[in-house]
């Protein structure tokens, strides 16, 4: 070797030749793995989304009510504002939505309260749309009676039908609900309840505060959105957005799941997005099947969809069949918000078998495995303001995937290198060993040369 | 043998000044915007996580809303980067106001989990007279792994929540305007830990789930990220995710490729020409024509050889 080496040294060319063959070598290298495509950003296409044969839906409810002849936006009457805004969304609407008008208090207009408290008609039935004939059935309608909400949002629930989409009712009105009972914010509440997948949207045209009150409250309940309507530009796209936005995400529904209050009966949930309902203070129980080598990841909210105390929380645990909590998310706030979330991640560990707990070794109750069932509890540290009802439920929203777990990294890649301190040690280590073999290579010489 | 050396030390010092140029050439695979050019700003917000609007890397968002709406969008981050949200509101005109606002932008992970921010003003009052409102959240660097019991910031889906966290209530429901900005720093070179992957980007699932029979002990696995990743490039349903890696048969090899392959190269490069120029400074004096010019103490031996001739 270092007889070899020696002929490689000592001849000057040579010598001269190998660092640059290997600083060409290094060149190339560097030169090839920079340009290394592998980490080409492009989006793959996968498979495309799963279609609904379902259409978007949409119902707007129209007052009709004796007060909507007040002119009082930008000159003109509430009512012919409302009229010319719904020509320019009818002529707008996106081809597949379905789109039906309900009117109220649109043609009674005696003072007899319990008649008055009844008229509510869908004025165009919610399908598919001839334009033609829905700006002229809008046309025609005049300032007439009373104002029903909460008995419109009922048949309006009925107009848009059963579905597992998510459906939107537009609220435009300028007054207070003359006729409760029911409360329309209650009816709203219900009707968000029972699982078919309604939001209100509301459009005040009166600048009241008591109307204001009502029509958060009402869009609060079902996660829609309120607006004070100032201009009729600004009445026309606001129509126009619900309407595409109830067309961009009415696929986005989750299922219904009822969970119960103890793991043992809990419903057992695949994969997907779940809805539920969850009182003050009220546990909830779901299972989750996760196998060894799989993560299980877990996110809830809770809508706040009425008045609550000023603090708030809520807790996501993860525990086995026998309770022992794996891991837990919570998240706490206080102040105005729409929900309170959380999530966490849990990967069934191929080990934890070897080490049970003694209270699980001496019972020999648990069926505790790694994998297995896994149940979530979803509790909550919500409080109702004074008064306010506390049946139905707040609004739950579950969402349970399934991966491949991720192991512990196990360092660098490769054991590669990198930095200054990096190229100094080598550069030293070379130097070292080189004068380390030259003088190995002197001394054999001089030894040879004595002898 | 001066060539020699010559070469050596050009070729050391050329090899020294590429470590870092392949080093700054390597560290940009994060998603870059394409040669098109960031697409125009969105003009949609959900208002829920589920019907959050997803963003293109890049993509603004510009949003005529209303005071009090919640307004989600939902964008994808990557290892390493550092995204930095910036909100610009433009709220309703003064003198329909009564009083002080303030807007909070927020941030969630793609568990809903809520995310710290390192920089910015994340909850910003505006003065009844103020025209416009800024809010800005820088994140924590986006780590490529972390134990499933950590709330660290992992790639996948980043959700933003812009809302009015206090206004008089004669005041919701005005027309306000939201800009969206998003920003971000760092790429998948700077990722710690180093080797760490994720499996599975952590985007979530936004199609309705299944209640399965209670006897089943092994729920299907679908595959969300595979559906969002279609639907986010549509822009229509599904929550943004980052972009996947092409794969190749030398992916394995060089999926993890960065600098530390440059670094590392260079220095069994330098290392080599540093033995061979160690190893030459050892000739033998004997073996060297010009006496001196080489080696330790060669030059005094050479001048007592020429003492001992003339003496």
């Amino acid at each position: 070797m270092i007889h070899k080496m020696r002929a490689v040294i000592i001849n000057r060319r040579k010598a001269a030749r190998l660092p640059s063959l290997l600083a060409a070598l290094a060149i190339t290298g560097v030169s090839l793995l920079s340009g290394c495509p592998a980490l080409a950003d492009e989006p793959t296409g996968g498979p495309p989304a799963a279609t609904t044969t379902e259409a978007p839906k949409v119902d707007l409810i129209l007052d009709d009510s004796g007060s909507m002849r007040t002119a009082d936006i930008q000159g003109r009457s509430r009512l012919s504002v409302a009229q010319q805004s719904l020509d320019e969304v009818v002529d707008a609407l996106p081809d597949e939505t379905e789109f039906g008008i309900r009117v109220l208090g649109a043609t009674y207009p005696g003072n007899d309260k319990s008649q008055g408290c009844l008229d509510t008609q869908s004025l165009y039935p919610v399908g598919k749309t001839n334009k033609v004939e829905a700006k002229t059935a809008v046309a025609t309608l005049r300032p007439t009676g009373w104002t029903p909400i909460g008995l419109a949002l009922r048949g309006a629930a009925q107009d848009l039908g059963p579905g597992q989409t998510t459906r939107r009712i537009v609220l435009i009105t300028d007054g207070e609900d003359d006729c409760a009972p029911p409360d329309p914010c209650d009816v709203a509440r219900q009707l968000a309840a029972q699982g078919i997948h309604l939001v209100i949207d509301t459009l005040g045209l009166a600048h009241d505060d008591n109307v204001k009150n009502q029509l958060l409250c009402i869009a609060n309940a079902t996660g829609g959105t309120y607006t004070d309507v100032r201009t009729q530009e600004q009445l026309s796209k606001k129509l126009k957005q619900i309407v595409g936005q109830a067309d961009n995400t009415y696929r986005q529904t989750p299922a219904a799941a009822t969970g119960t209050d103890t793991c043992a009966g809990a419903p057992v949930l695949a994969p997907g997005v779940y809805s539920d309902r969850e009182k003050f203070s009220e546990h909830r129980y779901y299972r989750v099947p996760v196998q060894p080598g799989q993560e299980l990841r877990a996110s809830v909210s809770v809508s706040l969809d009425r008045a609550v105390a000023r603090d708030y929380g809520v807790l996501l645990q993860a525990t086995d069949t026998s309770g022992q909590e794996l891991v837990r998310g919570t998240d706490a706030g206080s102040g105005r918000t729409d929900v309170v979330s959380t999530g966490l991640r849990w990967a069934a560990s191929r080990t934890s078998q070897d080490s049970p707990s003694p209270t699980a070794a001496t019972t020999a109750t648990t069926t505790s495995t790694a994998g297995g069932d896994v149940c979530l509890v979803v509790s909550n540290s919500l409080a109702p303001q004074p008064g306010v009802a506390t049946d139905p439920g707040l609004p739950l929203e579950l969402t349970v995937g399934l991966t491949t777990a991720s192991p512990a990294p196990s360092g660098p890649v490769l054991g590669l290198g990198r930095g200054w301190t990096l190229l100094l040690v080598l550069t030293g280590a070379g130097l070292v060993c080189g004068l380390l073999f030259g003088w190995i290579a002197r001394w054999r010489i001089a030894v040879w040369r004595e002898n | 043998m001066r060539t020699t050396t010559t070469w050596t030390v050009l070729l050391a010092g050329g090899l020294l000044a590429l470590a870092p140029a392949a080093a700054a050439t390597a560290a940009s695979p994060s998603p870059s915007p394409s040669s098109s050019g960031p697409a125009a700003p969105a003009s949609t917000a959900g208002n829920s996580f589920l019907t959050a609007t997803s963003l293109a890397p890049g993509q603004d968002a510009s949003v005529d809303a209303d005071t009090g709406d919640y307004l989600y969008w939902s964008f994808a981050a990557s290892e390493g980067q550092t995204p930095t949200v910036t909100v610009t509101v433009t709220l309703p005109a003064a003198t329909d106001r009564h009083g002080p606002q303030t807007w909070t932008t927020e941030v969630f992970d793609g568990l809903r989990r809520r995310q710290s921010c390192t920089a910015g003003t994340q909850s910003a009052t505006a003065a009844q007279s103020a025209a416009t409102l800024t809010s800005s959240c820088t994140l924590r660097q986006i780590r490529s792994w972390a134990e499933p019991w950590s709330g660290d910031p992992l790639p996948g889906t980043y959700y933003v929540k812009l809302s009015v966290a206090d206004a008089p209530g004669q005041d919701l429901g005005l027309p306000a305007q939201a800009r969206l900005h998003i920003a971000s720093t760092g790429g998948a070179d700077d990722a710690q830990p180093e080797g760490g992957a994720l499996k599975a980007a952590l985007v979530p699932p936004v199609n309705a789930g299944a209640t399965l029979a209670p006897d089943v002990t092994a729920a299907p696995t679908a595959a969300p990220t595979a559906t969002a990743t279609a639907t986010a490039t549509t822009g229509l349903l599904g929550a943004a995710a980052p972009a996947a890696a092409v794969s190749h048969w030398y992916s394995d090899w060089f999926s993890q490729w960065n600098t530390r392959w440059g670094w590392t190269l260079a220095g069994g490069a330098l290392a080599s020409l540093a033995g061979v120029a160690g190893y030459s400074l050892t000739r033998h004096p004997r073996r060297s024509r010009r006496p001196g010019a080489y080696g330790p103490g060669a030059r005094e031996q050479h001048e007592r050889y020429v003492e001992a001739t003339r003496g």
